[in-house]
């Protein structure tokens, strides 16, 4: 049994994580935006077993809640084992590119806010010196491409932020995974054709499970987008330029 | 956004508009800025019930709310899934009430359709289980059902194919096991009569379903595997685990042809030696065996395939089924499976499918002259005293339906009322004239 916050509940990866906490009898505090639903899955996740589940209210766009926010999450679980962070957002790619403004929002979800989250978190943290922090990157920060690279410098912001985040609070005793999502099938992806790549929620979960139990560093879920980005990585930038991909 | 979407038969195929419904303000937001169309969840019916230009998706709608474990009721959303709800309950000793032969369909699709299975002739349809629901009607309002209160609502709404509203949750009574495993029974029957006279003589069988050879003839017609099921005493209350198979491509046409299936269905038919057989099963492959072959839909080829399912009135039950089988047979297009049952009495739904006599369920790959066929059967079945179940239909006349189902009309009278403007519609509803 341990003591799990859970940012961005309402995200399909973040419920299919909180679902297989309960199931096995975890104290969870959820933290998201619309209330109504935040009662609905606190609900699901009692019927499916957690021991209590707390709640709290945040748009992670109003960075001047996130202390009061934490400190909330923090006092209702006592110990934090595991914080999750899933907020976000896949913005819509040519939109951004007419509009700096939506450019910059969606930044915003998906970094700024995230970063601005992990900066006193990571201080309670390393003050417990215990419990692993899990922070949702994507395969899209991997390398810049024309379809989503305002979606993936953010999460590219995400990887290299954690990435110096677990080496500073390694010596605390504290965690950090960085976990890189390949296509996950989710209401925020649901328009897109689906194929064999595609991988559900709940697989997402059980491998961010697996990979704060192992204490992995950075996890490619499922394992084999490992290798997409590897080669795609390697394919030189003068090529690369002028390619569709 | 637009997407292609069809049921689970891969007939028809259309574009539509899918809208995502996280809440009951989802769908209240999407009444209110003119959506037309109907609920769709896992797509699990098999032509166009759930297809509309503009859909409702509600499996974002998955919570469940409340388990009471010791009177044994669950309330959840509409678009829970059975195989989800399985994984939660069966450790804690419940089941489902009802399940049809998928556990993919969700809580508002069941109630819809109002399934049924293979213990219909002794505990009914899923509707007779539900205790209570909440319905979002045209206007935003929403509606508390229930056998007592606002019993014309929840009658029409529990096999009503989402015409009557969007479900937004409900509670379900569920069924104690002490048990995740079935007691199975397999009785070899060489004819229908001995087919027929096998469900009468396991007529107190908690479940029971034939798998019938729809390629056999002469004195072999209507032969068959009637197979029955009890809860097991004791055992694990282990669930089900995820399908480890799949079918990643659609099957080429040559698949399915008229040796391919006779020879599985003669194979099938001789799958065990000796007459009878007895063993403990897991509910997983006695409930759902297809569930464990994940898009087995393929099978069929990329023309898609409907499920042709009907009942027959009990007392012209035999003269009707032979009449049919032989039919089926002579056009050397059956299927890998046909499942005969005998379903119990009717309930009071108008829609409800189900009435006492004989249902058989068979997959015909669609093509150029399957529907000529299916005409003929429909008049057929019609003679009697028999209608098409909608859950499955993807092309049965208006006049058809009209006629197989007389209380259609007092079915579109509370429709009407509740939704004036005729704001829940689907490609169905409007080809057999409930709407439009």
């Amino acid at each position: 049994m341990s003591n799990a916050l859970i940012i961005g509940a309402h995200s399909a990866i973040a419920t299919a994580v909180a679902r297989r906490l309960a199931a096995r009898g975890d104290t969870l505090c959820l933290v998201a935006r619309d209330a109504d639903r935040l009662a609905d899955l606190a609900a699901d996740l009692t019927t499916r077993g957690a021991a209590e589940v707390h709640t709290a209210e945040l748009d992670v766009l109003n960075v001047d809640r996130h202390d009061a926010a934490l400190a909330a999450a923090a006092e209702a679980l006592g110990t934090i084992d595991l914080a999750l962070i899933a907020h976000g957002t896949l913005p819509d790619q040519s939109a951004c590119e007419a509009d700096a403004e939506l450019a910059r929002r969606a930044f915003d979800i998906n970094a700024t806010s995230v970063i601005s989250l992990l900066t006193p978190l990571a201080e309670r943290m390393a003050k417990q010196g215990s419990g692993t922090i899990a922070v949702i990157g994507s395969v899209a920060g991997d390398r810049g491409r024309q379809s989503n690279y305002v979606y993936g410098s953010a999460k590219a912001a995400v990887a290299a932020f954690t990435q110096g985040l677990r080496q500073r609070l390694f010596k605390d005793g504290v965690h950090v995974v960085t976990v890189k999502p390949g296509f996950v099938d989710t209401p925020m992806t649901a328009d897109f054709p689906k194929g064999p790549l595609w991988a559900k929620p709940d697989t997402i979960a059980r491998g961010i499970l697996r990979a704060v139990d192992r204490r992995q560093n950075t996890v490619y879920l499922p394992w084999f987008w490992r290798w997409i980005m590897t080669l795609i990585c390697l394919i030189p930038e003068p090529i690369f330029k002028r390619m569709k991909l | 956004m637009a997407t292609t979407l069809s049921g689970w038969g891969r007939y028809p195929v259309i574009e539509a508009e899918r809208r995502l419904t996280r809440s009951r303000g989802d769908v209240a937001a999407a009444l209110s800025s003119g959506f037309t169309g109907i609920a769709h969840g896992l797509g699990r019916s098999y032509g166009d019930t759930a297809l509309a230009d503009q859909v409702l998706d509600t499996t974002p709608m998955d919570r469940l709310l409340e388990l009471d474990a010791q009177g044994g009721r669950l309330r959840c959303q509409a678009g829970a899934s059975f195989d989800d709800i399985l994984g939660v309950i069966v450790p804690r000793g419940w089941f489902l009430p009802v399940t049809p032969g998928t556990k993919f369909v969700t809580v508002g699709g069941a109630i819809a359709g109002d399934v049924h299975g293979k213990n219909h002739h002794r505990e009914g349809c899923f509707g007779d289980h539900v205790d209570r629901l909440s319905l979002m009607t045209a206007d935003g309002t929403v509606v508390e059902c229930s056998p007592t209160a606002n019993a014309e609502l929840f009658d029409a709404t529990c096999g009503g194919i989402g015409l009557t509203g969007a479900i937004l949750d409900a509670t379900i009574r569920l069924k104690p096991i002490r048990s995740a495993m079935i007691d199975e029974t397999t009785h070899r029957a060489t004819s229908l009569d001995a087919t027929l006279k096998l469900f009468d003589r396991t007529s107190d069988a908690t479940y029971s379903v034939a798998w019938i050879d729809c390629l056999a003839t002469g004195d072999a017609l209507g032969r068959s595997l009637v197979m029955t099921g009890e809860h097991a005493p004791e055992g694990p209350l282990t669930p089900h685990t995820a399908p480890r198979l799949s079918v990643p491509i659609d099957a080429p046409n040559a698949l399915l042809n008229p040796l391919s299936v006779r020879v599985f269905n003669a194979l099938y038919y001789r799958r065990m030696l000796g007459d009878t057989r007895s063993r403990r099963v897991h509910y997983g492959g006695f409930f759902y065996p297809l569930d464990g072959v994940a898009g087995w839909n393929r099978l069929y080829g990329k023309g898609g395939f409907t499920q042709y399912q009907f009942v027959i009135d009990r007392d012209a039950g035999r003269d009707g089924l032979r009449t049919i089988l032989r039919r089926i047979a002579e056009s050397r297009r059956g299927s890998f499976l046909a499942v005969l049952k005998e379903f119990g009495p009717a309930s009071r739904r108008p829609l409800s499918f189900p009435k006492a006599g004989y249902t058989l369920a068979l997959d015909f790959k669609i093509d150029d002259e399957l529907f000529g066929l299916l005409d003929e059967l429909d008049a057929i079945v019609l003679d009697h005293g028999g209608r098409l179940y909608l859950a499955k239909d993807a092309r049965m006349s208006e006049q058809t339906f009209k006629c197989s189902y007389p209380r259609w009309d007092e079915f579109v009278d509370v429709c009407r009322r509740h939704d004036p403007r005729g704001v829940f519609r689907s490609r169905q509803s409007d080809r057999l004239g409930l709407t439009g």
